[in-house]
């Protein structure tokens, strides 16, 4: 017979999952928590300085791991600020688990001193969430919030706890069995021989992959069925790395920001082949007019995403690992070369324009820059705006999990925190942050975190003193009216970076900004590279919002 | 008895008024299978909601031994409820979703409530 608290037991539920580093900011409501974590030997507590950049550490570590990571915070307002965290990890599926303190059961709807109603306010933003009323439930709760984060499509699981709960003394016999995933649904074999059949019989073929192929871990079964069948292949900003970027297949990234010769290739596709991607507007522009002679096939473990922007020919809802591997051996060999030199033929004509590349000054020049300071093994993330468009354009992903992004959700403030998670869970990797100047002031205060856990993290900062993305809205589609988009003071970045106790190195007055940038990356611990970059340079091409993917400008 | 007979033979359309962005559309009776425990309706209705589908009629009931619930939901068929079906199914507390002509008793017998 064991005996211990709910706070107790909830620890010794994740120490059994394997849990070895949590990032959460304590409170009233945590407390129990927090003292049963002080006994944890396995469990090293990261203190952020804001929830949400807890949940951003937490989302980070999952991004590498694969696999469910902590985040904690107290009622109220530590609840609230994980919000942003939370709703990010729903909309890119990662699997996440955060844990709040609440008031306590007697005091839940008296309007308590940091009482909201998290579970109300997370039911939208997380897979599954948890109110839990006795701390004999956490044998039942705790498990299942792991199984339901990493089964199917992955998600953030919420498990809110009050005060009393985690007090409560509980008795049982045996812990739970540790958790691992469901296993994926069943698929239809017909299908997957429909859609070899219209593989093969496809004259222009291209292959669409999202996000899903990272999760499954299958993007090495996605290369070698572009290898067999000769597709040429696009991926969404979520699955850059699935297949390399200097692949003779790779079509780079599709949709708003993607080169023109990608989305001319898409427009005259007679078949595409949508593999763990669900058709965001930023990815297929018009929809209607999106791959307008294609037919279909659509493979994704959520049966909610088959048809549901696009009516597929062939829908297959399963793991997409599993599909591909059936797939396989199915698709007949083919070169395909009339369609392979015609699409090389737009890439000479159309490709992606990447001026001022030599100059590590400019915006594709610095990302070039970067990369060449690094190898394959490095992870990078990024925030939101057009320093993001760039890098997610320009930089040489070749691997899976090297590119952690806020895709869904486009949260400024995820890179930085995220980063730190990356650095937490992979201590021997180099992880760059590339963040605009509006960005990294969404979470500038984890810089704090990154000094004291002495991470491995290099943020390169676009500063253009602006939200360029909005000013470069604002300048290309409402007349030049620039609101609220600019900054007026500038901000000292290099200050705040070392009054943190981080490193900070400026490009600007460097002689030499590639020795200096070299420098900085290859030495060990957290450090910021300041780069200023011109305001007025705009990231191109663009699909106006709202238009057709061949409505490009620039 | 003989009350009931007749409620339950009268047309739907006396018990609910007709919304008139709704005119031509079915109506669809849903019967979900959910876990019994407080939060389940509102992760139901939430997603209804969000995509302002509305619910004409609801009903729940626990079932057995009380560790499920019975869901009754009225709705009309327009071109997104198959998508509605699916997240419904998708959601962690729900066992399953039958899909009833809108002639299905189950609402038509309530009607001496709603006078
Ligand atoms: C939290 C949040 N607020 C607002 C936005 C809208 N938004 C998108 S990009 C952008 C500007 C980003 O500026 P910065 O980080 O400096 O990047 P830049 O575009 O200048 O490279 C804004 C305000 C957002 N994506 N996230
Ligand atoms: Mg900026």
């Amino acid at each position: 017979m064991m005996q211990m608290t709910g706070a107790e037991l909830i620890v010794k539920l994740l120490e059994r999952q394997d849990i070895r580093t949590i990032a959460g900011v304590p409170g009233g409501a945590a407390l129990p928590m927090y003292d049963a974590l002080s006994k944890s030997e396995q469990i090293h507590h990261v203190l952020c300085r804001h929830e949400q950049g807890a949940g951003f550490i937490a989302q980070g570590m999952a991004r590498v791991s694969g696999r469910p990571e902590v985040c904690l915070a107290s009622s109220g307002p530590g609840a609230t600020n994980l919000v942003t965290a939370i709703a990010d990890a729903k909309l890119d599926s990662i699997p996440m688990i955060a844990l709040t303190g609440q008031v306590p059961l007697s005091m839940i709807g008296t309007d308590a001193f940091q009482e909201v109603d998290t579970y109300g306010l997370t039911i939208p933003i997380t897979k599954h969430n948890f109110l839990v009323r006795s701390a004999k439930d956490l044998l039942d709760v705790v498990p299942a919030a792991f199984r339901i984060a990493m089964s199917d499509r992955p998600g953030p699981v919420l498990i809110d706890v009050p005060k009393d709960v985690q007090n409560q003394m509980v008795s049982f016999e045996e812990y739970p069995d540790v958790v691992v995933p469901d296993a994926a649904p069943s698929f239809d074999i017909a299908a997957v021989e429909e859609a070899a059949k219209l593989i093969e019989a496809a004259e222009r073929p291209v292959l669409y992959l999202g996000g899903g192929v990272i999760h499954s871990g299958a993007a090495h079964m996605a290369v070698t069925l572009a290898e067999q069948a000769s597709l040429p292949t696009t991926m969404t900003l979520m699955a850059l790395g699935a297949m390399p970027m200097d692949h003779p297949l790779s079509l780079g990234m599709l949709g708003m920001h993607g080169a023109r010769y990608t989305n001319y290739v898409l427009e005259e596709a007679d078949l595409l082949i949508c593999v763990g991607a669900r058709f965001d507007d930023r990815a297929i522009g018009k929809t209607a007019e999106f791959c307008p002679n294609a037919r279909i096939i659509h493979i994704d473990i959520d049966r909610s995403e088959l048809h549901k922007v696009k009516d597929a020919h062939v829908a297959i809802a399963g793991d997409v690992g599993q599909v591909l591997s059936e797939l396989l051996p199915r698709v007949k060999p083919q070169l395909r070369k009339r369609w392979l030199s015609h699409v090389e033929s737009l890439k000479g004509r159309f490709p992606l324009a990447m001026p001022g590349v030599d100059n590590p000054r400019s915006p594709y020049g610095l990302i070039h820059a970067v990369a060449n300071c690094l190898d394959d093994s490095a992870i990078i993330t990024s925030d939101v705006g057009q320093h993001q468009m760039w890098v997610a354009q320009a930089y040489p992903f070749r691997r899976s999990r090297q590119w952690l992004n806020s895709g869904g959700l486009g949260t400024m403030g995820f890179g930085f925190p995220a980063a730190i998670g990356a650095a937490l869970a992979a201590p021997d990797r180099t992880v760059v942050c590339f963040s605009g100047d509006g960005s990294l002031k969404m979470n500038i205060q984890e810089m704090a975190t990154a000094a004291q856990e002495d991470v491995n993290v290099k943020i390169v900062l676009f500063n253009n003193q602006s939200l360029g993305l909005v000013h470069q809205q604002q300048s290309m589609f409402y007349g030049k009216r620039i609101m609220a988009s600019r900054y007026e003071r500038p901000t000292d970045f290099l200050k705040i970076a070392e009054g943190f106790g981080m490193r900070a190195v400026d490009l600007d007055p460097a002689p030499n900004p590639r020795a200096t940038l070299a420098e900085a990356l290859t030495t060990p611990g957290p450090c910021l590279i300041h780069a200023t970059i011109d305001p007025n340079e705009f990231v191109y091409p663009m699909v106006p919002p709202g238009a057709a993917n061949s409505e490009m400008i620039g | 008895m003989s009350e009931q007979n007749t409620s339950a033979t009268k047309p739907l359309s006396e018990f609910i008024p007709e919304v008139p962005e709704h005119n031509g559309f079915h109506k669809v009776v849903l019967e979900l299978g959910v876990a019994n425990h407080p939060g389940v309706m509102s992760h139901i209705c939430g997603l209804f909601a969000r995509r302002a589908f509305n619910v004409e009629g609801i009903l729940c009931m626990p079932v057995g031994t009380g560790s499920t619930s019975r869901i009754w939901l009225l709705v009309f068929e327009d071109q997104r409820l198959e998508k509605m079906i699916k997240q419904v199914e998708k959601l962690e507390d729900v066992l399953y979703v039958n899909k009833h002509a809108g002639e299905h008793p189950v609402f038509g017998r309530l009607d001496e409530f709603f006078q």
